[in-house]
């Protein structure tokens, strides 16, 4: 248990990272799917952050921060848009099943 | 051991341990409301970084948007009949093998590494600095950011209802 410095921070986005990428490989339905990108996008976001308090880089780490966060918002609302959509056409979101571009 | 590396700590566990249960747990409603302490602990850590207004965007934007958003997908695509809905995994062995290989090059990569860190200042209020740099260099890219966002938007609201 040694002093927190950056290497802390960077290990809890790379276990962050990892988590999210295991989401996005292994989960079947395409919500959870998205959750792993949540946690992808927020783990690139810690890093952002981190180098910016860390590096001699003033605010400008947490401005891509903000950045990021809108990206993710749109990005939620597409995706889900389109899940939807997959729903009301095939009756399941399993991305395993899904394999067709039209019926 | 100081106060801060105490409240670090607690903030770690809060979002490593929820995460976890995020990409294991099988009932997708109990993995949303695990997501929603993720996402608080996360705004814990910016806090810890010094980044306070990130962390109050990251509380309001992701906590009340886009969790509300994914309950929303989470209900809007199953037949509900109890909040007891599951879902399968595929590849899960191998998948975690490979990801546990994965995080321990990245560990290897961050800890190997001789990182230039600067002196530390106190932290100090961001919230000033953030909106003179928005409207100032950083003024075209928040432009476009907001329109790309109602782009997104409609196109959301439209596809959804077709």
């Amino acid at each position: 248990m040694l002093s927190v410095g950056l290497t802390h921070f960077l290990v809890i986005s790379v276990v962050l990272f990892s988590l999210g990428i295991y989401a996005v490989i292994t989960r079947k339905n395409a919500v959870m799917v998205l959750m792993g990108i949540e946690l992808i996008l927020n783990s690139a976001n810690i890093n952002f952050v981190a180098f910016a308090r860390y590096g001699d880089f003033g605010l400008q780490g947490q401005i891509i921060a903000l950045f990021v966060i809108v990206l993710a918002a749109a990005e939620a609302a597409i995706a889900l848009a389109i899940v939807l959509n997959i729903y009301k056409t095939i009756s399941n979101i399993n991305v395993d099943e899904i394999d067709t571009l039209r019926d | 051991m100081t106060t801060y590396d105490l409240i670090f700590y607690l903030f770690a566990a809060v979002t490593l341990i929820s995460a976890f249960f995020v990409v294991t747990n099988r009932n997708i409603v109990h993995a949303a409301f695990y997501l929603l302490f993720t996402l608080f602990g996360i705004a814990g850590i910016y806090v810890m970084l010094g980044s306070d207004f990130v962390a109050i965007v990251q509380l309001i934007v992701y906590v009340g948007g886009i969790l509300i958003l994914l309950l929303f997908g989470v209900m809007l695509t199953n037949k509900i009949t109890n909040v007891d809905i599951k879902t399968g995994t595929i590849h899960a062995l191998p998948a975690s093998i490979v990801m546990g290989l994965f995080a321990g090059a990245l560990g290897a990569a961050v800890f190997n590494t001789n990182w230039k860190v600067v002196e530390l200042t106190s932290a100090e209020a961001s919230t000033t600095g953030l909106g003179v740099m928005l409207v100032n260099e950083y003024a075209l890219i928040f432009e476009l950011l907001g329109i790309l966002l109602l782009i997104a938007l409609i196109g959301a609201a439209s596809m959804a209802r077709r």
